[in-house]
């Protein structure tokens, strides 16, 4: 395995003699340039630090931290069932599932388990959630190489997902409905009939983005061989979710571990690509959305019936221990390490974003790139800010 | 290195549920550990169909992830953190500003598989075709907190030291680059450490506690929907 620091100093090095260099041939000179934090090119206050040689990358540093807000130490001002909102803002597209874990990792330590229905309920809602980020991924997409069109189709249909996660918890962006032990309420009624329509049309929505763009020449030339990441690095830098099966590693938290999620009793595909490259990641996520579908029409259909609260008490104290739980949230791993000492909040709570990962191979992997593939490649990483930053 | 581009036709796979580890894999993975690393392997946990800790000494921090990658085949790294064990002298933020502080206890109790020091760093690495993990921690000296970084181990412990440097105070020796990423390159203290106060909550008191109250006609805190 190629020792990658001893690489990442020689960038480094590389990069101060651009800078002091004068290309001959050309007459360029080196210079360092700011990609952000206000930049519509990164989607967030994610501020890139670019210097190059002509139009080629010789080392890129991006700059996190402009929206820090703390939440390890606030969570440890709080009691348990009060972090479910601060954790609702880590990825804002899918806030439902940053609940999941940590909710889960609650019921770890305090060893209970939800009933079945609240099982299946969360996988429902956790899925909602994957498509409804990844479906603005998929449009975004096309905003970022210049098409505006897949922009519209995305949030025409984006809307109908937030209207059903919204017909069950109340809130469109911050749902804040999980609890330890279940649920906060059933689902409403007409909810299975509807939602089977809506999955309906994301997947006549997954189908329109194949046709206008990955069957597109551009959007080919754009992505295809841009942005490599091959399987050793992605593990190396902990690369998840989509961009790790990207590089042709078949591991889905979803499949690979044991967790009380109703992921088990449907039928559904974990979806690889070999090739690593910024392509293969939006086709990863394309399929990936398309089996989300799936998974709730399948969910509906078998949902059991019962009660959605497990008998807890209603001042919780969580017993001492440590627990660490991951899901496969829609931008990756997301997990959390929660150390409790038998109080009413938590002791210590690491946060294990997906974003935060996804984002520290940039400097690898902008290397030698030339400017417009920058986009494409931060693009094809797919990242929310609040993800990166916590 | 070149990755050929695939043909669209070889670019699915579906694969059948792997096996999941049981607890003899996991027996085997602190057997292996404790033969590379000898007397540095100072405890282990292992729950059973749960997970597995280990600790290991702060001098064999390095060689414990080397280690984890090599021989245990732990490639994927999840992430690096520290724990902080002093409990906190200001409680949840919720005392009342106008009467002197309760006595608190600062008995430090550290969590699973042990410690000898106020601080731990600890990280987690995933073997991802057996499917399991491994959380292995260090004890880190009082009075200069430090350990060997993993940056040449696993590349993406770069950002996770520095942010565990900032937010800790810990240092990581060989890394490249230990600059904040957060705060501001002259910001004083340590923001995680249990010492250190959350201002917004010192200043104005918290009613957060109040949220919990007895229904009426009801003794019993066994609720339940």
């Amino acid at each position: 395995m190629t020792d990658l620091a001893e690489r990442q100093k020689l960038s480094y090095i590389a990069a101060q003699a651009a800078d002091a260099r004068l290309n001959v041939e050309l007459e360029t000179e080196g210079m360092t340039l700011n990609i952000g934090p206000q930049h519509p090119a990164t989607h967030g206050t994610l501020r890139i630090i670019v210097r190059l040689d002509g139009e080629q990358v010789v080392w890129a540093e991006p700059s996190a931290g402009y929206m820090h807000r703390g939440y390890e130490k606030l969570t440890e001002v709080r009691t348990f069932p009060q972090i479910t909102t601060l954790v609702n803002r880590i990825d804002w597209l899918g806030s439902f599932a940053n609940e999941v874990p940590f909710i889960l990792a609650a019921e770890k330590l305090m060893e209970i388990e939800a009933p079945p229905r609240t099982q299946h309920i969360r996988t429902i809602l956790f899925e909602l959630s994957r498509i409804a980020n990844v479906s603005l991924f998929l449009g975004d997409l096309g905003v970022q190489l210049g098409a505006v069109t897949p922009v519209f189709y995305a949030f025409r249909d984006r809307e109908y997902v937030l209207n059903l996660i919204e017909s069950v918890t109340g809130g469109r962006f911050h749902p804040n409905f999980d609890r330890i032990g279940g649920l906060l309420d059933d689902l409403p009624a007409g909810f299975i009939t509807e939602c089977k329509q809506v999955m309906k049309r994301l997947r006549a929505f997954c189908d329109e983005i194949e046709d206008l763009l990955f069957g597109n020449e551009i959007f080919q030339a754009r992505l295809r061989g841009i942005g490599v990441i091959p399987a050793d690095v992605a593990k190396q830098y902990g690369l998840s979710g989509a961009n790790l099966r990207a590089s042709g590693v078949d591991f889905d938290l979803r499949r690979d571990q044991v967790l009380p999620l109703a992921y088990d009793k449907v039928d559904w595909k974990v979806w690889t690509h070999p090739d690593g490259d910024s392509w293969a990641r939006c086709w990863v996520r394309l399929q990936e959305t398309r089996e989300a579908t799936k998974i709730v029409d399948q969910l509906l259909d078998t949902l059991p019936a019962g009660p959605i609260m497990a008998k807890v008490p209603r001042i919780i104290k969580v017993p001492e221990g440590e627990a660490w739980v991951s899901t496969e949230n829609p931008l990756g791993e997301m997990g959390y390490y929660v150390v409790s000492k038998g109080d009413l909040g938590p002791f210590r709570v690491k946060i294990r974003s997906a974003s935060f990962n996804n984002i520290s191979v940039v400097p690898w992997v902008l290397r030698g790139v030339y400017v417009p593939d920058v986009i494409s490649i931060l693009a094809s990483l797919y990242f929310i800010l609040g993800d990166i930053d916590r | 290195m070149v990755i050929p581009l695939s043909d669209d036709s070889i670019s699915t796979t579906t694969t059948p549920a792997a096996a999941l580890p049981g607890d003899a894999l996991r027996e085997g993975v602190v057997a292996t550990l404790r033969d590379e690393l000898g007397a540095d392997l100072l405890d282990h946990l292992l729950k059973p169909n749960d997970d597995l800790w280990v600790r290991v000494s702060a001098g064999a921090w390095q060689r414990a992830g080397r280690v984890l990658r090599d021989k245990v085949g732990c490639d994927f790294f999840c992430f690096l953190s520290a724990i902080d064990w002093l409990p906190s002298p200001y409680g949840r933020g919720e005392d009342d500003p106008t009467q002197p502080p309760p006595e608190r206890s600062t008995e430090i109790r550290q969590g699973y598989a042990g410690g000898d020091t106020r601080m731990q760093v600890f990280a987690r690495v995933v073997n991802l075709t057996k499917h399991f993990g491994v959380t292995v921690k260090a004890d880190v000296a009082d009075d200069s907190p430090a350990v060997d970084s993993w940056v040449g181990v696993y590349a993406g412990a770069n950002w996770h030291e520095r942010e565990t440097h900032e937010m800790f105070g810990i240092g990581f020796n060989g890394h490249p680059d230990l600059r904040n990423m957060y705060l501001p390159s002259g910001f004083e203290g340590h923001p995680l450490r249990k010492d250190f106060p959350l201002l917004a909550r010192m200043i104005k008191p918290w009613p957060g506690i109040a949220d919990v109250e007895p229904l009426p006609g009801d003794d019993s805190d066994e609720g339940g929907e």
